[in-house]
Protein backbone atom coordinates (compact mmCIF):
# COMPACT_ATOMS: atom_id res chain seq x y z
CA UNK A 1 0.00 0.00 0.00
CA UNK A 2 1.17 3.35 -0.98
CA UNK A 3 2.15 6.03 1.72
CA UNK A 4 -0.51 8.10 2.80
CA UNK A 5 -0.21 11.95 2.30
CA UNK A 6 -0.83 13.70 5.62
CA UNK A 7 -3.69 15.21 3.71
CA UNK A 8 -5.43 11.99 2.71
CA UNK A 9 -7.71 12.21 5.54
CA UNK A 10 -9.74 14.58 3.39
CA UNK A 11 -12.18 12.28 0.92
CA UNK A 12 -14.13 15.13 -0.88
CA UNK A 13 -13.34 18.66 -1.75
CA UNK A 14 -15.41 21.58 -3.00
CA UNK A 15 -12.84 24.42 -2.96
CA UNK A 16 -14.30 28.02 -3.82
CA UNK A 17 -16.52 26.46 -6.47
CA UNK A 18 -19.10 28.30 -8.64
CA UNK A 19 -21.95 26.88 -10.89
CA UNK A 20 -24.65 28.86 -12.82
CA UNK A 21 -27.17 28.09 -14.31
CA UNK A 22 -28.59 30.37 -16.47
CA UNK A 23 -29.37 33.30 -14.57
CA UNK A 24 -29.41 31.44 -11.52
CA UNK A 25 -26.38 31.01 -9.40
CA UNK A 26 -26.78 27.66 -8.25
CA UNK A 27 -23.41 28.10 -5.96
CA UNK A 28 -21.61 30.91 -4.71
CA UNK A 29 -17.96 29.76 -4.26
CA UNK A 30 -18.93 27.29 -1.96
CA UNK A 31 -16.02 25.44 0.02
CA UNK A 32 -16.59 22.07 2.01
CA UNK A 33 -14.80 19.13 3.23
CA UNK A 34 -15.45 15.56 4.02
CA UNK A 35 -12.98 13.50 5.94
CA UNK A 36 -12.58 9.71 6.32
CA UNK A 37 -14.43 8.67 9.49
CA UNK A 38 -16.81 11.43 9.58
CA UNK A 39 -20.56 12.28 8.14
CA UNK A 40 -21.50 15.24 6.75
CA UNK A 41 -25.32 16.46 6.41
CA UNK A 42 -26.00 18.50 3.86
CA UNK A 43 -28.76 20.38 5.06
CA UNK A 44 -30.89 23.44 2.73
CA UNK A 45 -33.99 24.48 1.46
CA UNK A 46 -34.90 23.13 -1.58
CA UNK A 47 -32.92 24.91 -4.58
CA UNK A 48 -30.01 25.70 -1.96
CA UNK A 49 -27.70 24.05 -4.09
CA UNK A 50 -27.64 21.28 -2.26
CA UNK A 51 -28.19 18.85 -5.76
CA UNK A 52 -25.67 21.04 -7.54
CA UNK A 53 -22.45 20.70 -4.92
CA UNK A 54 -23.04 16.85 -5.35
CA UNK A 55 -23.47 16.64 -8.87
CA UNK A 56 -19.92 18.71 -8.76
CA UNK A 57 -18.12 16.14 -6.20
CA UNK A 58 -19.95 13.23 -8.31
CA UNK A 59 -18.35 14.64 -11.68
CA UNK A 60 -21.72 14.69 -13.24
CA UNK A 61 -21.10 18.74 -14.15
CA UNK A 62 -18.11 20.26 -13.99
CA UNK A 63 -17.40 23.69 -11.72
CA UNK A 64 -17.49 26.84 -13.91
CA UNK A 65 -14.86 28.09 -11.39
CA UNK A 66 -12.91 26.94 -8.26
CA UNK A 67 -12.60 22.66 -7.70
CA UNK A 68 -14.34 19.47 -7.58
CA UNK A 69 -11.84 16.60 -6.07
CA UNK A 70 -12.13 13.34 -4.40
CA UNK A 71 -9.19 11.83 -2.50
CA UNK A 72 -7.30 14.52 -4.10
CA UNK A 73 -8.29 13.73 -7.71
CA UNK A 74 -10.90 14.32 -10.45
CA UNK A 75 -14.45 12.71 -9.79
CA UNK A 76 -14.37 12.62 -13.69
CA UNK A 77 -11.49 9.75 -13.33
CA UNK A 78 -13.23 6.21 -13.02
CA UNK A 79 -10.40 5.33 -10.65
CA UNK A 80 -11.63 8.00 -8.29
CA UNK A 81 -15.30 6.67 -8.52
CA UNK A 82 -14.13 3.42 -8.14
CA UNK A 83 -14.04 4.28 -4.70
CA UNK A 84 -17.15 5.38 -4.39
CA UNK A 85 -21.12 4.59 -3.58
CA UNK A 86 -23.80 6.54 -4.65
CA UNK A 87 -27.49 5.66 -3.37
CA UNK A 88 -29.40 8.57 -5.53
CA UNK A 89 -33.27 10.30 -4.90
CA UNK A 90 -35.54 9.12 -7.40
CA UNK A 91 -34.01 6.54 -9.79
CA UNK A 92 -35.84 4.11 -11.91
CA UNK A 93 -33.40 0.59 -11.47
CA UNK A 94 -34.55 -1.63 -14.44
CA UNK A 95 -37.56 -3.45 -12.95
CA UNK A 96 -37.45 -6.44 -14.90
CA UNK A 97 -34.18 -7.24 -13.19
CA UNK A 98 -34.02 -9.25 -9.16
CA UNK A 99 -32.48 -7.78 -6.54
CA UNK A 100 -29.56 -9.86 -6.95
CA UNK A 101 -28.82 -9.00 -10.43
CA UNK A 102 -29.12 -5.56 -9.83
CA UNK A 103 -26.46 -5.65 -6.82
CA UNK A 104 -24.24 -8.27 -8.59
CA UNK A 105 -24.47 -5.60 -11.50
CA UNK A 106 -23.16 -2.49 -9.82
CA UNK A 107 -20.87 -4.57 -7.59
CA UNK A 108 -18.82 -5.79 -11.00
CA UNK A 109 -18.28 -2.19 -11.88
CA UNK A 110 -16.07 -2.06 -8.55
CA UNK A 111 -12.11 -4.07 -8.14
CA UNK A 112 -13.04 -5.68 -5.25
CA UNK A 113 -16.95 -5.68 -4.04
CA UNK A 114 -18.56 -7.69 -1.38
CA UNK A 115 -20.33 -10.53 -2.47
CA UNK A 116 -23.77 -10.39 -3.55
CA UNK A 117 -24.86 -12.48 -0.22
CA UNK A 118 -22.87 -9.79 1.70
CA UNK A 119 -24.39 -6.56 0.35
CA UNK A 120 -28.18 -8.30 1.19
CA UNK A 121 -26.95 -9.03 4.59
CA UNK A 122 -25.74 -6.13 5.86
CA UNK A 123 -28.47 -4.01 4.49
CA UNK A 124 -31.23 -6.42 5.42
CA UNK A 125 -32.34 -7.30 1.83
CA UNK A 126 -31.63 -10.84 1.82
CA UNK A 127 -35.64 -12.12 1.73
CA UNK A 128 -35.75 -9.89 -1.24
CA UNK A 129 -33.00 -11.35 -3.46
CA UNK A 130 -35.13 -12.81 -5.93
CA UNK A 131 -37.83 -10.18 -5.87
CA UNK A 132 -38.07 -8.41 -9.02
CA UNK A 133 -37.41 -5.01 -8.48
CA UNK A 134 -40.76 -3.45 -9.90
CA UNK A 135 -42.36 -5.64 -7.76
CA UNK A 136 -40.86 -4.07 -4.34
CA UNK A 137 -42.43 -1.38 -2.40
CA UNK A 138 -40.98 1.95 -2.07
CA UNK A 139 -39.48 1.73 1.02
CA UNK A 140 -37.91 -1.74 0.14
CA UNK A 141 -37.06 0.16 -3.58
CA UNK A 142 -34.49 2.19 -1.29
CA UNK A 143 -32.94 -0.54 0.80
CA UNK A 144 -32.10 -2.57 -2.23
CA UNK A 145 -31.03 0.70 -3.35
CA UNK A 146 -28.29 1.24 -0.16
CA UNK A 147 -27.23 -2.39 -0.95
CA UNK A 148 -26.37 -1.01 -3.99
CA UNK A 149 -24.79 1.66 -2.86
CA UNK A 150 -22.03 0.01 -0.29
CA UNK A 151 -21.40 -3.42 -2.66
CA UNK A 152 -18.37 -1.60 -3.79
CA UNK A 153 -16.81 -1.27 -0.21
CA UNK A 154 -16.77 2.34 -1.06
CA UNK A 155 -14.45 4.76 0.93
CA UNK A 156 -16.81 7.71 0.28
CA UNK A 157 -20.37 7.05 0.37
CA UNK A 158 -23.06 9.81 -1.00
CA UNK A 159 -26.66 8.68 0.55
CA UNK A 160 -28.98 11.55 -0.72
CA UNK A 161 -32.69 11.25 1.08
CA UNK A 162 -32.01 7.61 1.85
CA UNK A 163 -34.99 6.40 4.06
CA UNK A 164 -38.11 8.14 2.31
CA UNK A 165 -40.35 5.70 2.60
CA UNK A 166 -38.85 3.05 5.14
CA UNK A 167 -40.16 1.73 7.61
CA UNK A 168 -38.86 2.18 11.64
CA UNK A 169 -36.96 -1.30 11.26
CA UNK A 170 -35.61 -0.58 8.33
CA UNK A 171 -34.69 2.90 8.50
CA UNK A 172 -32.44 1.69 12.39
CA UNK A 173 -31.10 -1.60 10.01
CA UNK A 174 -29.80 1.52 7.43
CA UNK A 175 -28.60 3.97 10.39
CA UNK A 176 -26.95 1.05 12.04
CA UNK A 177 -25.26 0.17 8.85
CA UNK A 178 -24.38 3.74 8.05
CA UNK A 179 -22.69 4.00 11.57
CA UNK A 180 -20.97 1.47 11.42
CA UNK A 181 -19.35 2.21 7.98
CA UNK A 182 -18.59 5.62 9.84
CA UNK A 183 -16.50 3.79 12.27
CA UNK A 184 -14.69 2.01 9.72
CA UNK A 185 -13.35 5.24 8.63
CA UNK A 186 -15.93 5.53 5.36
CA UNK A 187 -16.39 9.41 4.62
CA UNK A 188 -20.59 9.76 4.03
CA UNK A 189 -22.10 12.45 2.38
CA UNK A 190 -25.83 12.67 3.34
CA UNK A 191 -28.65 14.85 2.39
CA UNK A 192 -32.34 14.67 4.25
CA UNK A 193 -34.76 16.33 5.12
CA UNK A 194 -35.01 14.44 8.62
CA UNK A 195 -33.64 16.54 10.88
CA UNK A 196 -34.22 13.44 13.21
CA UNK A 197 -31.96 11.58 10.81
CA UNK A 198 -28.93 14.31 11.06
CA UNK A 199 -29.19 13.85 14.67
CA UNK A 200 -29.00 10.65 14.95
CA UNK A 201 -25.84 10.13 12.20
CA UNK A 202 -24.31 13.47 11.75
CA UNK A 203 -20.59 14.66 12.93
CA UNK A 204 -21.11 17.45 11.43
CA UNK A 205 -24.15 19.81 9.55
CA UNK A 206 -23.50 22.21 6.36
CA UNK A 207 -26.63 24.29 6.28
CA UNK A 208 -26.37 25.80 2.30
CA UNK A 209 -28.62 28.82 1.56
CA UNK A 210 -28.75 30.27 -2.27
CA UNK A 211 -26.04 28.44 -3.15
CA UNK A 212 -23.85 29.51 -0.26
CA UNK A 213 -22.78 28.19 2.87
CA UNK A 214 -24.49 29.59 5.85
CA UNK A 215 -23.15 27.63 8.96
CA UNK A 216 -21.32 25.12 9.77
CA UNK A 217 -19.91 22.93 13.05
CA UNK A 218 -21.14 20.35 15.05
CA UNK A 219 -25.04 19.20 15.44
CA UNK A 220 -24.35 20.57 19.14
CA UNK A 221 -22.68 23.69 17.92
CA UNK A 222 -25.71 23.99 15.44
CA UNK A 223 -27.73 24.26 18.02
CA UNK A 224 -26.00 26.54 20.12
CA UNK A 225 -25.89 28.99 17.55
CA UNK A 226 -29.25 30.04 17.88
CA UNK A 227 -29.13 29.56 21.50
CA UNK A 228 -32.85 29.31 21.62
CA UNK A 229 -34.72 26.60 24.23
CA UNK A 230 -37.54 24.85 24.62
CA UNK A 231 -39.05 25.13 27.87
CA UNK A 232 -41.90 22.94 29.05
CA UNK A 233 -43.96 22.00 32.42
CA UNK A 234 -47.45 20.99 33.48
CA UNK A 235 -48.79 24.72 35.37
CA UNK A 236 -51.64 26.80 35.76
CA UNK A 237 -49.95 29.34 33.86
CA UNK A 238 -51.64 29.62 30.39
CA UNK A 239 -50.23 30.20 26.66
CA UNK A 240 -51.77 33.51 26.18
CA UNK A 241 -50.33 34.83 30.10
CA UNK A 242 -46.49 33.47 29.48
CA UNK A 243 -46.85 35.31 25.54
CA UNK A 244 -47.19 38.54 27.62
CA UNK A 245 -43.69 37.99 28.94
CA UNK A 246 -40.52 39.59 27.64
CA UNK A 247 -38.50 37.21 25.52
CA UNK A 248 -40.96 34.56 25.41
CA UNK A 249 -40.72 33.80 21.39
CA UNK A 250 -43.28 30.85 21.20
CA UNK A 251 -46.14 29.77 23.56
CA UNK A 252 -48.02 26.85 23.43
CA UNK A 253 -50.38 23.80 25.06
CA UNK A 254 -49.21 20.47 24.23
CA UNK A 255 -51.80 18.29 25.99
CA UNK A 256 -51.63 19.35 30.04
CA UNK A 257 -47.82 20.96 29.08
CA UNK A 258 -46.83 24.32 28.66
CA UNK A 259 -44.25 24.54 25.90
CA UNK A 260 -42.36 28.02 25.49
CA UNK A 261 -39.58 29.09 23.40
CA UNK A 262 -37.03 31.30 24.55
CA UNK A 263 -33.42 32.39 24.24
CA UNK A 264 -33.44 33.53 27.96
CA UNK A 265 -34.29 30.58 29.84
CA UNK A 266 -33.37 31.55 32.92
CA UNK A 267 -35.32 34.84 33.41
CA UNK A 268 -38.66 32.68 31.81
CA UNK A 269 -37.86 30.04 34.36
CA UNK A 270 -37.94 32.73 37.10
CA UNK A 271 -40.86 34.29 36.38
CA UNK A 272 -42.55 30.99 35.83
CA UNK A 273 -41.61 30.13 39.21
CA UNK A 274 -42.96 33.47 40.83
CA UNK A 275 -46.39 33.08 38.39
CA UNK A 276 -46.69 29.06 39.66
CA UNK A 277 -45.42 27.96 42.71
CA UNK A 278 -46.91 24.39 41.74
CA UNK A 279 -45.06 23.87 38.25
CA UNK A 280 -44.47 20.32 37.98
CA UNK A 281 -42.15 18.24 35.40
CA UNK A 282 -39.83 21.25 35.01
CA UNK A 283 -37.41 20.80 31.79
CA UNK A 284 -35.27 22.48 29.87
CA UNK A 285 -33.71 21.76 26.53
CA UNK A 286 -32.24 23.04 23.35
CA UNK A 287 -34.01 23.96 20.50
CA UNK A 288 -33.72 20.76 18.46
CA UNK A 289 -31.77 21.05 15.08
CA UNK A 290 -35.29 21.66 13.04
CA UNK A 291 -35.34 24.83 14.86
CA UNK A 292 -31.90 25.88 14.10
CA UNK A 293 -32.08 25.33 11.22
CA UNK A 294 -35.74 27.67 10.56
CA UNK A 295 -34.20 29.69 12.42
CA UNK A 296 -30.83 30.05 9.98
CA UNK A 297 -32.59 29.95 7.05
CA UNK A 298 -34.83 32.71 8.17
CA UNK A 299 -32.29 35.03 8.75
CA UNK A 300 -30.66 34.47 5.48
CA UNK A 301 -33.71 35.39 3.86
CA UNK A 302 -34.15 38.36 5.79
CA UNK A 303 -30.56 39.21 4.42
CA UNK B 1 -23.18 -8.46 9.06
CA UNK B 2 -19.94 -8.08 11.30
CA UNK B 3 -17.73 -9.93 8.61
CA UNK B 4 -18.73 -7.77 5.75
CA UNK B 5 -18.22 -4.56 7.85
CA UNK B 6 -14.26 -5.68 8.74
CA UNK B 7 -13.72 -6.61 5.48
CA UNK B 8 -14.85 -3.06 4.40
CA UNK B 9 -12.63 -0.92 5.86
CA UNK B 10 -10.17 1.75 4.35
CA UNK B 11 -7.22 -1.17 3.04
CA UNK B 12 -8.17 -0.83 0.06
CA UNK B 13 -8.51 2.65 -0.27
CA UNK B 14 -5.64 3.43 -2.37
CA UNK B 15 -6.43 4.54 -5.89
CA UNK B 16 -7.51 0.80 -7.02
CA UNK B 17 -5.30 -0.08 -10.55
CA UNK B 18 -8.02 -2.73 -12.33
CA UNK B 19 -6.92 -5.18 -14.17
CA UNK B 20 -8.17 -5.50 -17.32
CA UNK B 21 -10.13 -8.75 -16.36
CA UNK B 22 -12.28 -6.96 -13.84
CA UNK B 23 -13.31 -4.33 -16.54
CA UNK B 24 -14.02 -6.92 -19.13
CA UNK B 25 -16.20 -8.25 -16.27
CA UNK B 26 -17.84 -5.24 -16.26
CA UNK B 27 -18.78 -5.29 -19.93
CA UNK B 28 -19.95 -8.78 -19.60
CA UNK B 29 -22.39 -8.59 -16.50
CA UNK B 30 -24.31 -5.24 -18.39
CA UNK B 31 -24.57 -7.39 -21.46
CA UNK B 32 -25.82 -10.08 -19.50
CA UNK B 33 -28.38 -8.66 -17.68
CA UNK B 34 -29.38 -6.05 -20.48
CA UNK B 35 -30.19 -9.62 -22.06
CA UNK B 36 -32.06 -10.95 -19.21
CA UNK B 37 -34.05 -7.44 -19.11
CA UNK B 38 -34.99 -7.72 -22.97
CA UNK B 39 -35.72 -11.54 -22.36
CA UNK B 40 -38.41 -10.73 -19.48
CA UNK B 41 -39.96 -8.55 -21.93
CA UNK B 42 -42.04 -10.93 -24.89
CA UNK B 43 -43.72 -8.56 -26.09
CA UNK B 44 -41.18 -6.71 -27.13
CA UNK B 45 -39.45 -9.50 -28.48
CA UNK B 46 -42.52 -11.14 -30.37
CA UNK B 47 -43.47 -8.35 -31.66
CA UNK B 48 -39.96 -7.68 -34.61
CA UNK B 49 -39.67 -11.48 -34.34
CA UNK B 50 -43.13 -12.84 -35.00
CA UNK B 51 -44.68 -9.99 -37.11
CA UNK B 52 -41.77 -9.99 -40.03
CA UNK B 53 -42.37 -14.10 -40.56
CA UNK B 54 -46.38 -14.04 -40.35
CA UNK B 55 -45.99 -11.30 -43.11
CA UNK B 56 -43.45 -13.03 -44.87
CA UNK B 57 -45.63 -16.22 -45.02
CA UNK B 58 -48.56 -14.20 -46.16
CA UNK B 59 -47.81 -12.13 -48.89
CA UNK B 60 -45.06 -15.07 -50.12
CA UNK B 61 -46.67 -17.90 -49.86
CA UNK B 62 -50.41 -17.86 -49.32
CA UNK B 63 -51.82 -15.51 -50.98
CA UNK B 64 -52.84 -16.57 -54.45
CA UNK B 65 -50.14 -15.89 -57.63
CA UNK B 66 -47.24 -15.31 -54.99
CA UNK B 67 -45.47 -18.38 -56.27
CA UNK B 68 -45.75 -16.94 -59.87
CA UNK B 69 -42.71 -14.65 -59.89
CA UNK B 70 -39.76 -16.09 -57.51
CA UNK B 71 -38.42 -12.85 -57.90
CA UNK B 72 -41.34 -11.38 -55.70
CA UNK B 73 -40.95 -13.82 -53.01
CA UNK B 74 -36.96 -12.75 -52.56
CA UNK B 75 -38.46 -9.23 -52.18
CA UNK B 76 -40.67 -10.01 -49.44
CA UNK B 77 -38.22 -12.20 -47.67
CA UNK B 78 -35.79 -9.09 -47.80
CA UNK B 79 -38.12 -6.34 -47.61
CA UNK B 80 -39.85 -8.04 -44.10
CA UNK B 81 -36.55 -9.31 -42.34
CA UNK B 82 -35.62 -5.73 -42.90
CA UNK B 83 -38.72 -4.46 -41.29
CA UNK B 84 -37.64 -6.50 -37.72
CA UNK B 85 -33.95 -5.34 -38.34
CA UNK B 86 -35.09 -1.82 -38.29
CA UNK B 87 -37.74 -1.72 -35.96
CA UNK B 88 -35.79 -4.24 -33.33
CA UNK B 89 -32.93 -1.71 -33.77
CA UNK B 90 -34.57 1.33 -33.62
CA UNK B 91 -37.44 0.94 -30.80
CA UNK B 92 -35.06 -1.01 -28.48
CA UNK B 93 -32.71 2.14 -28.68
CA UNK B 94 -34.85 4.88 -28.50
CA UNK B 95 -37.78 3.91 -26.12
CA UNK B 96 -35.27 1.86 -23.13
CA UNK B 97 -32.55 4.88 -23.79
CA UNK B 98 -35.17 7.63 -23.28
CA UNK B 99 -36.34 5.42 -20.38
CA UNK B 100 -33.88 4.90 -18.81
CA UNK B 101 -32.49 8.70 -18.91
CA UNK B 102 -36.23 10.12 -17.83
CA UNK B 103 -35.78 7.32 -14.78
CA UNK B 104 -31.68 9.06 -13.79
CA UNK B 105 -30.54 5.49 -14.09
CA UNK B 106 -28.15 7.10 -16.98
CA UNK B 107 -26.61 9.77 -14.56
CA UNK B 108 -26.41 7.13 -11.77
CA UNK B 109 -24.33 4.94 -14.15
CA UNK B 110 -22.20 8.17 -14.66
CA UNK B 111 -21.54 8.73 -11.28
CA UNK B 112 -20.76 5.15 -10.73
CA UNK B 113 -17.83 3.31 -11.94
CA UNK B 114 -19.21 2.28 -14.79
CA UNK B 115 -17.07 2.11 -17.87
CA UNK B 116 -18.85 4.79 -19.83
CA UNK B 117 -19.35 2.81 -23.06
CA UNK B 118 -20.46 -0.59 -21.02
CA UNK B 119 -24.09 -0.05 -21.40
CA UNK B 120 -24.06 0.58 -25.11
CA UNK B 121 -22.09 -1.61 -25.81
CA UNK B 122 -24.39 -4.08 -23.95
CA UNK B 123 -27.34 -2.83 -25.97
CA UNK B 124 -26.02 -3.48 -29.07
CA UNK B 125 -24.74 -6.50 -28.47
CA UNK B 126 -28.61 -7.32 -27.34
CA UNK B 127 -29.90 -5.99 -30.19
CA UNK B 128 -27.39 -8.31 -31.84
CA UNK B 129 -28.94 -11.06 -30.40
CA UNK B 130 -32.50 -10.39 -31.23
CA UNK B 131 -31.14 -9.79 -35.52
CA UNK B 132 -29.67 -13.30 -35.51
CA UNK B 133 -32.94 -14.66 -33.81
CA UNK B 134 -35.00 -12.66 -36.24
CA UNK B 135 -33.07 -13.77 -39.09
CA UNK B 136 -32.95 -17.61 -37.50
CA UNK B 137 -36.91 -17.55 -37.69
CA UNK B 138 -36.76 -15.86 -41.29
CA UNK B 139 -34.54 -18.70 -42.29
CA UNK B 140 -36.26 -21.39 -40.84
CA UNK B 141 -39.44 -19.81 -42.48
CA UNK B 142 -38.64 -19.64 -45.87
CA UNK B 143 -37.54 -23.26 -45.91
CA UNK B 144 -41.12 -23.63 -46.08
CA UNK B 145 -41.57 -21.69 -49.24
CA UNK B 146 -40.60 -23.68 -52.43
CA UNK B 147 -40.68 -20.08 -54.59
CA UNK B 148 -38.76 -18.28 -51.49
CA UNK B 149 -34.78 -18.19 -51.29
CA UNK B 150 -32.62 -21.65 -50.98
CA UNK B 151 -31.47 -22.04 -47.14
CA UNK B 152 -27.92 -20.76 -48.12
CA UNK B 153 -29.26 -17.72 -50.17
CA UNK B 154 -31.64 -16.22 -46.61
CA UNK B 155 -28.31 -17.71 -44.82
CA UNK B 156 -26.06 -15.06 -46.66
CA UNK B 157 -28.98 -12.04 -46.30
CA UNK B 158 -28.88 -12.97 -42.66
CA UNK B 159 -24.93 -11.98 -42.93
CA UNK B 160 -25.87 -8.74 -44.04
CA UNK B 161 -28.90 -7.83 -42.01
CA UNK B 162 -27.47 -9.16 -38.64
CA UNK B 163 -24.80 -6.28 -38.73
CA UNK B 164 -27.12 -3.95 -40.73
CA UNK B 165 -29.01 -3.59 -37.02
CA UNK B 166 -26.65 -1.17 -36.00
CA UNK B 167 -27.21 1.82 -38.26
CA UNK B 168 -30.75 1.64 -36.85
CA UNK B 169 -29.58 1.37 -33.40
CA UNK B 170 -27.36 4.42 -33.52
CA UNK B 171 -30.61 6.32 -35.07
CA UNK B 172 -32.66 4.84 -32.11
CA UNK B 173 -29.99 6.25 -29.59
CA UNK B 174 -29.85 9.72 -31.00
CA UNK B 175 -33.70 10.04 -31.32
CA UNK B 176 -33.53 8.62 -27.00
CA UNK B 177 -31.11 10.91 -25.94
CA UNK B 178 -33.10 14.21 -27.86
CA UNK B 179 -37.04 12.99 -26.34
CA UNK B 180 -38.80 12.03 -23.47
CA UNK B 181 -39.76 8.65 -23.00
CA UNK B 182 -43.61 9.23 -24.04
CA UNK B 183 -42.53 10.95 -27.13
CA UNK B 184 -39.74 8.42 -28.01
CA UNK B 185 -41.89 5.68 -29.53
CA UNK B 186 -43.90 8.27 -32.02
CA UNK B 187 -40.82 9.60 -33.02
CA UNK B 188 -39.39 6.87 -33.63
CA UNK B 189 -42.52 5.77 -35.68
CA UNK B 190 -42.01 9.25 -37.71
CA UNK B 191 -38.87 7.73 -39.13
CA UNK B 192 -39.78 4.16 -38.74
CA UNK B 193 -43.21 3.98 -41.21
CA UNK B 194 -41.85 6.73 -43.64
CA UNK B 195 -38.47 4.39 -44.15
CA UNK B 196 -40.35 1.66 -44.47
CA UNK B 197 -42.93 2.89 -47.31
CA UNK B 198 -40.08 5.12 -48.76
CA UNK B 199 -36.71 2.81 -49.32
CA UNK B 200 -38.10 0.86 -52.17
CA UNK B 201 -37.86 -1.90 -50.46
CA UNK B 202 -41.41 -3.60 -49.89
CA UNK B 203 -43.09 -0.83 -52.23
CA UNK B 204 -42.07 -0.16 -55.26
CA UNK B 205 -41.85 3.50 -56.02
CA UNK B 206 -42.45 5.34 -59.42
CA UNK B 207 -39.39 6.62 -61.42
CA UNK B 208 -40.09 9.94 -61.02
CA UNK B 209 -39.98 8.88 -57.29
CA UNK B 210 -36.46 7.12 -57.23
CA UNK B 211 -34.47 10.00 -55.91
CA UNK B 212 -36.22 9.65 -52.25
CA UNK B 213 -34.89 6.19 -51.29
CA UNK B 214 -31.56 7.28 -51.57
CA UNK B 215 -31.51 9.10 -48.37
CA UNK B 216 -32.64 6.60 -46.30
CA UNK B 217 -30.60 3.99 -44.69
CA UNK B 218 -33.36 1.06 -45.18
CA UNK B 219 -32.97 1.65 -49.32
CA UNK B 220 -29.15 0.90 -48.65
CA UNK B 221 -29.12 -2.00 -46.19
CA UNK B 222 -31.90 -3.60 -48.54
CA UNK B 223 -29.94 -2.85 -51.39
CA UNK B 224 -26.92 -4.79 -49.55
CA UNK B 225 -29.53 -7.87 -48.90
CA UNK B 226 -31.07 -8.17 -52.27
CA UNK B 227 -27.61 -8.48 -53.60
CA UNK B 228 -26.83 -11.66 -50.69
CA UNK B 229 -29.77 -13.00 -52.35
CA UNK B 230 -28.44 -13.13 -55.86
CA UNK B 231 -30.46 -10.57 -57.21
CA UNK B 232 -30.00 -7.30 -59.34
CA UNK B 233 -29.17 -3.98 -57.28
CA UNK B 234 -28.57 -0.49 -57.78
CA UNK B 235 -25.64 1.64 -57.25
CA UNK B 236 -22.17 0.68 -55.82
CA UNK B 237 -22.58 -2.06 -52.73
CA UNK B 238 -19.50 -0.03 -51.29
CA UNK B 239 -21.37 3.39 -51.58
CA UNK B 240 -24.17 1.09 -49.64
CA UNK B 241 -21.73 -0.05 -46.96
CA UNK B 242 -20.14 3.26 -46.61
CA UNK B 243 -23.57 5.08 -45.64
CA UNK B 244 -24.56 2.60 -43.33
CA UNK B 245 -21.27 3.28 -41.70
CA UNK B 246 -21.31 6.93 -41.63
CA UNK B 247 -25.12 6.92 -40.59
CA UNK B 248 -23.92 4.51 -37.64
CA UNK B 249 -20.85 6.37 -36.96
CA UNK B 250 -22.26 9.88 -36.73
CA UNK B 251 -25.33 8.67 -34.96
CA UNK B 252 -24.00 7.19 -32.04
CA UNK B 253 -21.52 10.18 -31.89
CA UNK B 254 -23.77 12.83 -31.62
CA UNK B 255 -25.97 10.47 -29.07
CA UNK B 256 -22.64 9.59 -27.13
CA UNK B 257 -21.73 13.30 -27.27
CA UNK B 258 -25.01 14.38 -25.56
CA UNK B 259 -25.05 11.60 -22.89
CA UNK B 260 -21.69 12.80 -21.64
CA UNK B 261 -22.86 16.37 -21.35
CA UNK B 262 -26.23 16.26 -20.66
CA UNK B 263 -27.35 12.56 -19.47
Amino acid sequence: MPLRRINDDCVAELSLASKRFGALLALDELSLVVRRGELLALLGPNGAGKTTAISLLLGLARPDSGEAQLFGRSPHLIDTRRRIGVMMQDVGLAPELCVREHIELVASYYPAPLSSDEAMEMTGTSSLATRPYGKLSTGQKRQVQFATAVCGRPSLLFLDEPTVGLDVQARETLWQVVRRLVDSGVGVVLTTHYLEEVEALADRVAVLARGRLIATGTVTEMRSIVGRKQIACITAVTADQALTWPDVEAARMDHERLRITTSCAEEVVRRLLAADAGVKELEVERAGLAEAFTELTRTERMQ
Amino acid sequence: MNSALVAMNLENAAAPSVPAARTFAAYRAEARYELVRTLRMPAFTIAFVVVPVVLYLFFGAVMPGSHANPQVAYHLFTGFALTGIMGSGMFGFGMSIATEREQGLLTLKRSLPAPPLAFLVAKMCVALVLAVLIMLTMVVTATFNAAGPTVPQSLSVAGVLIPGVLPFCAIGLFIGTRVSAKAAAGFVNLCYLPMIYLSDMLIPLPGSMQAIPQISPAYHLNQLALGAVGMPTQGSMLMHVAVLVVVAVVFTGLAVRRLARVG
